[in-house]
């Protein structure tokens, strides 16, 4: 895992102890809230419908025990004994007081975290591949490259004002497990007919009121040039994106308004500009962050076989386990979704749990995945067995990876204040009624956003659940379709939207029409994209 | 009736104008007919509230109810997390929030 160098801690520590005078002098009068709006918004601190919300930057989804350990005592000590972790590998507090949270900020800053550039019309944090690093299917680990981003996102003093928000993710993998193509950036780590590895960029990619998949605009950028060609990709948007209208300010509107050529066109001629200027970061630069990225030291004697015996265990590898690059060694996924519960909630106590497993069991590492789960890594197969035990003991071992019970839904009309509609009590009833028969569905990914802005993914749901607000009344527009993953697709609307009670329904109708076409091992998916949607639309609205 | 609302700077709590100062109880909320606009004015000049707005809502048996669900969310708490709301050992919260 990459450690904070002296500049890194620094820069942190100094930001806290300036929103510490920030918040003194908001809380003495000396500050309006019109002045100190900006100020918390781009130290992660929202006002919700209940109270401050704080958002902590989790880079790549990668934590080390101790953050874990350090999140779950926040959690008790400064919120209600509960976190959120959401869709952008991040965790969110919604009770936060405003006269505590530089001492909050103070407790994250000793475990090289904070909460800066979570908020705001900048770049956020940099999502990455939950399985990078121990991914059989990875050509290199995309962390160090996501952390070089990082490094020059950070305080980047040409983009702290952009027109809008904007997220970058790097994969390198086949699979993409990160929705990469739903992205401002998806950068893709690639390797090129002379075996030399670079970056595949993907740019104007995204979801919220005006869904699209990025185009790809270059198939190869040299390590040597990466941060260049990133910083001329920003430098177009920053120059030309709408700043007259918020609904139509995200890079994902200039590249389609401009047209991928043009956009390209002109990157490509701010891009050899910058070649000239040399801002490029030295290699030497990557290559001292990629020595925090080795491999664990690995049991290279681990036996390569499980016991099986237990069906309930069995059960749980099945779903939730996944192959590692390591002979021995699997990856563990943990599901913060039990039937019936909030999804991607996890205990103050939980997260210690844990944090104690990531280090008994996954040297010393955790991942947040933006499907709201955690993920050890690197669990040795003769070790997963008591893993799963201990998870059970806590309430984490249920078996649903991927399954329609494992919803992602953002907080919604609950926490929310742009929410127009609940999305938790949605996935509850869905989790509830489809329990008993989600492993017959097989891999069926749906998921619930409050509003337009997505935060739920709904666009890339094999089944997506819009929440709207009708006439002061919730109502549940349904998606089917959509995918995030290697072919991306974005999910069409059925039609009139459901009551609370209705879109359940609905959902139990699609999925008796994909049983009923489903051929071989399709998924819903499979089947909707052959029969297309009328036999669904058909069936939900008889 | 014509109601006010905010947040308390410093917990962020939901708060409601009862006439006199800002209460964490919507029933205790005031109808402050026309008189919106300058109340909030005064309020948030003096730093008493924080992102405070007026709001329609209706008074019957069951007190003070805002019309529109986002705030009646507000008004008692997220509805799924009972335990966390402003009375949780009230049944019947939900349905009266939804």
């Amino acid at each position: 895992m990459y450690k904070y160098d002296t500049y890194d801690q620094a820069m942190v520590d100094a930001r806290v102890e300036e929103f510490r005078d920030q918040v003194k002098r908001r809380l003495e009068g000396h500050l309006s809230e019109d002045h100190f709006k900006p100020l918390r918004l781009q130290n992660g601190l929202y006002l919700q419908l209940h109270a401050y919300m704080l958002r902590v930057a989790i880079p790549y989804g990668t934590l080390s025990s101790a953050q874990m350990r350090v999140l779950g005592d926040i959690a008790d000590k400064y919120d209600r004994g509960y976190g959120h972790f959401t869709t952008r590998q991040n965790i969110q507090y919604n009770w936060i007081q405003l006269d505590q949270t530089p001492d909050l900020l103070a407790e994250l800053a000793k475990v090289e975290m904070h909460a800066i550039q979570t908020s705001g019309n900048c770049i956020r944090n940099i999502s990455s591949d939950q399985y990078a690093g121990a991914a059989a299917d990875e050509i290199v680990d995309p962390r160090p490259y996501a952390e070089l981003l990082r490094q020059w996102s950070s305080f980047h003093p040409e983009f702290l004002v952009l027109p809008r928000k904007f997220k970058i993710a790097v994969i390198a993998s086949e699979t993409d497990r990160a929705a990469m193509k739903l992205h401002d950036i998806g950068i893709r780590m690639v390797r090129n007919a002379a075996g030399e590895i670079g970056a595949a960029f993907y740019v104007g990619g995204g979801m919220g009121r005006t869904p699209m998949i990025a185009p790809l605009v270059r198939a190869f950028v040299p390590l040597d040039q990466l941060i260049t060609y990133a910083e001329a990709c920003l430098r177009v948007y920053n120059r030309y994106g709408r700043r007259d209208n918020k609904y139509k300010a995200r890079i994902k509107i200039l590249v389609h308004e401009l047209g991928k050529d043009e956009y390209t066109r002109q990157v490509e001629e701010e891009f050899a500009h910058l070649l000239t200027q040399g801002i490029e970061p030295p290699l030497a630069e990557l290559e001292r962050i990629k020595a925090h990225f080795t491999d664990p030291a690995y049991d290279t004697a681990a036996p390569d076989t499980l016991d099986r015996s237990d069906p309930d265990f069995a059960l749980w590898v099945d779903r939730n386990c996944a192959a590692h690059k390591q002979p021995g060694y699997m990856i563990a996924t943990i599901s913060l979704k039990p039937v019936g519960g909030i999804p991607g909630d996890a205990s103050g106590e939980q997260m210690r749990v844990m944090a104690d497993l990531g280090l008994k069991y996954s040297f010393d590492e955790l991942r947040v995945t933006h499907a709201q789960n955690i993920v050890l890594p690197h669990v040795r197969k003769a070790d997963l067995y008591d893993l799963w035990q201990q998870l059970d003991a806590a309430g984490l071992a249920t078996a649903n990876l991927d399954l329609i019970g494992d919803i992602i839904a953002c907080p919604g009309l609950d926490y929310c204040s742009l929410a127009n509609a609940r999305s938790i009590p949605v996935a509850q009833k869905i989790s509830e009624r489809f329990a008993a028969k989600q492993a017959d569905l097989g891999e069926l990914k749906l998921k619930i956003s409050g509003c337009i802005n997505a935060c739920g993914h709904h666009h890339a749901g094999h089944i997506g659940i819009l929440g709207v607000d009708k006439k002061g009344t919730e109502n549940y527009q349904l998606l089917l379709g959509g995918c995030e993953g290697d072919d991306t697709s974005l999910g069409q609307i059925t039609g009139p939207g459901f009551s609370e009670d209705g879109i359940v329904d609905a959902i139990d109708k699609a999925t008796d029409v994909y049983l009923a076409h489903k051929q071989g091992d399709e998924r819903l998916l499979d089947t909707y994209r052959r029969i297309g949607m009328a036999p669904f639309k058909e069936a939900i609205y008889e | 009736m014509k109601i006010l609302t905010g947040n308390d700077l410093k917990s962020g709590a939901v708060t409601w104008w009862d006439g006199v100062q800002w209460s964490l109880h919507v029933s205790d909320a005031l109808d402050v007919g026309e008189n919106a606009d300058a109340i909030l004015a005064r309020e948030q000049a003096a730093q008493r509230v924080n992102a405070a707005y007026a709001i329609d809502a209706v008074k019957d048996e069951d007190g003070v109810r805002p019309a529109h669900i986002k705030d009646r969310i507000r008004a008692l708490g997220p509805t799924v997390r009972p335990d966390l709301t402003l009375k949780p050992a009230d049944a019947d919260a939900r349905d009266w929030v939804i």
